[in-house]
């Protein structure tokens, strides 16, 4: 036979036992040519596109699905930043939000991103009535997802936009309190975001994109502990760099064969694959459980960072191999509660908010669904997410920030978000305050590395 | 469509291949190999067939092969075999 009996099983057992899954198939489409200075018309114009391109999504993958035998877990939609293309006032943008919640829901769409603005160098009028929105916008919806560019390394790092959305989050956290503050994980604030990205809450589509392209995230960290376990602590670090190099190849190839078929049965180009390994709840499927078998006792031991920057280096030259495009985000995943191992460890205080930002400096992409004291300040907050833009842009690369307050509840703390948001311990924070340095307001200069002619 | 791969994991009984073969004859699908192994204490039988003149719809197949497997008590899978080809090879 072409193939042999092993390796068909091998690929069996992956998806199987190993959780090998699509984690999302993320169309996105442009807005531009629906802009419209009147609300109906923008969203009478916006809604049939999204219906004419996103109508045989879901169908689709469901079909691909069943003939490869791979799940595909998410049929999500990224469109332009709203921002871009509609100039509105806070009541306009929580009308928009709820008319594209409700074509969402009517696509079978698990989330729909794009309630974006790039802020990074100034906030425009109705970019400011954006964010007033977001508390409700984020609240109100089951699928809408924003994000907000607030830094990057050519622009430097507005304050300003970090300070009011520290705000909003605070707010947004209050008006779901009874879900622990679960509207929050619908925001991303973001240094050097990609325009391709296909994760959400920070999917939009980028202003460079075409009309309408295809996507894909993978997940694979159970695969890799599944191999890492088998192999135990026989091989030296770059042998085992080199046995996560195949198995990342293995892994991205099956985003590349879904991205393609699924781009040839749509009619739409596809896009980019994103090579970050994506965890979930589910046991096995952990990022965390990853870094512990490559040797350290609890993941934010000493160790942790050096054993991430090897494994997320290794996904990647697997991954470029196996296919045509990468893009995105493509570093590592470390969303606190959404990955079993993650929350564990920040419950054992081997993990805090410390390690954690130290890692972004490597290859993690961000401080990702991490659950804060209710009463941490709206300044502390802005602080949090300060550091960590600076990290990305005097890095040149992305980091992001979704940060939970839940409300009423303490360090120690158990956050339920359910499903694939899991749940996660609140994270301790330091209890000194930086209040006289996020008020001054203002911009944080670009750094020397942006003057690159 | 074009080629898939029939893999069939449990215990080993009389009656399997003659089970699934006159499944995948009904819908006019033509087994082109056949390869049976123990892998790792499991039974497991891997076939390619060739779906280019199958009759009904590749869901309706899926459907009585799992069905099948159900009755003999073994698990069936049917998946195009780009996946495993995609994988495993460059």
């Amino acid at each position: 036979m072409f193939i042999s009996p092993e390796e068909i099983l091998e690929t069996i057992r992956m998806i199987q036992l190993e959780k090998l899954d699509i984690r999302t198939v993320t169309l996105g489409v442009s807005l531009f040519d629906c802009s419209d200075s009147q609300r109906d018309m923008f969203v009478k114009k916006s809604c049939n596109k999204l219906f004419k391109f996103g109508q045989k999504l879901k169908s689709t993958l469901l079909d691909l699905e069943k003939e490869f035998g791979l799940p595909i877990v998410n049929a999500r939609i990224a469109v332009t930043p709203i921002s871009l293309v509609f100039p509105g006032d806070v009541e306009d943008y929580r009308v928009v939000a709820q008319e594209f919640d409700r074509v969402a829901k009517e696509l079978q769409i698990d989330f729909l991103g794009g309630f974006s603005a790039l802020v990074q160098k100034g906030v425009t009028k109705s970019e400011r009535f954006l964010i007033e929105a977001l508390p409700y916008i984020l609240s109100e919806n089951q699928t809408i997802c924003s994000s907000f560019n607030v830094a990057s390394t050519r622009s430097g790092i507005n304050a300003d936009a970090v300070y009011l959305i520290s705000q909003k989050i605070k707010k947004a956290a209050a008006l779901s309190k009874e879900r622990d503050g679960m509207a929050c994980a619908k925001l991303v604030v973001f240094a050097n975001a990609p325009e391709d990205n296909p994760f959400m809450a920070g999917a939009f589509h980028g202003t460079g994109e075409a009309d309408a392209v295809l996507n894909i995230g993978v997940s694979g960290p159970g695969v890799v502990r599944a191999a890492l376990e088998k192999i135990g602590y026989g091989l030296s670090l770059n042998q085992l760099s080199e046995e996560i190099k195949k198995l990342a190849f293995k892994i991205t190839r099956m985003g590349e064969l879904i991205g393609r078929e699924a781009a040839k049965r749509l009619g739409i180009e596809f896009g980019v694959v994103d090579l970050s390994l994506a965890p979930t709840p589910l046991p096995g499927d952990s990022v965390a459980e990853i870094l512990e078998l490559i040797g350290v006792e609890k993941m934010g031991a000493p160790g942790s960072t050096a054993a991430l920057m090897m494994l997320v280096d290794a996904v990647k030259k697997g991954g470029l191999m196996a296919s045509s495009r990468v893009g995105g985000l493509s570093g590592a995943f470390i969303p606190v509660s959404e990955d079993k191992g993650t929350a564990e460890a920040v419950g054992k205080k081997a993990l805090n908010l410390e390690k954690l930002e130290a890692m972004t400096s490597v290859c993690s992409v961000g401080l990702d669904m991490i659950a804060l004291p209710g009463d941490t300040s709206a300044e502390t907050i802005a602080g949090i997410i300060l550091d960590e833009m600076a990290i990305g842009v005097a890095n040149n690369k992305t980091t992001a920030c979704r940060l939970i307050p839940v409300p009423g509840k303490k360090a120690g703390e158990w956050a339920e978000f359910g499903g694939l948001l899991g749940r996660a311990p609140i994270i301790e924070v330091n209890f000194f305050g930086c209040q006289n340095f996020v008020k001054r307001g203002g911009i944080i200069p670009a750094p020397l590395t942006s003057l690159r002619n | 469509m074009g080629k898939a791969i029939v893999s069939i994991i449990g215990v080993d009984r009389v009656g399997i291949v003659a089970g699934i073969s006159t499944v995948l004859a009904d819908h006019n699908a033509n087994i082109v190999n056949i390869s049976q192994t123990n892998f790792e204490d499991i039974f497991t039988m891997i076939m390619l067939v060739d779906l280019s003149k199958l009759k009904g719809t590749f869901e309706a197949l899926q459907r009585a092969l799992e069905e099948k497997g159900k009755e003999l008590g073994v698990q069936v899978s049917i998946q195009r075999e780009e996946i495993f080809r995609f994988m495993h090879r460059i």
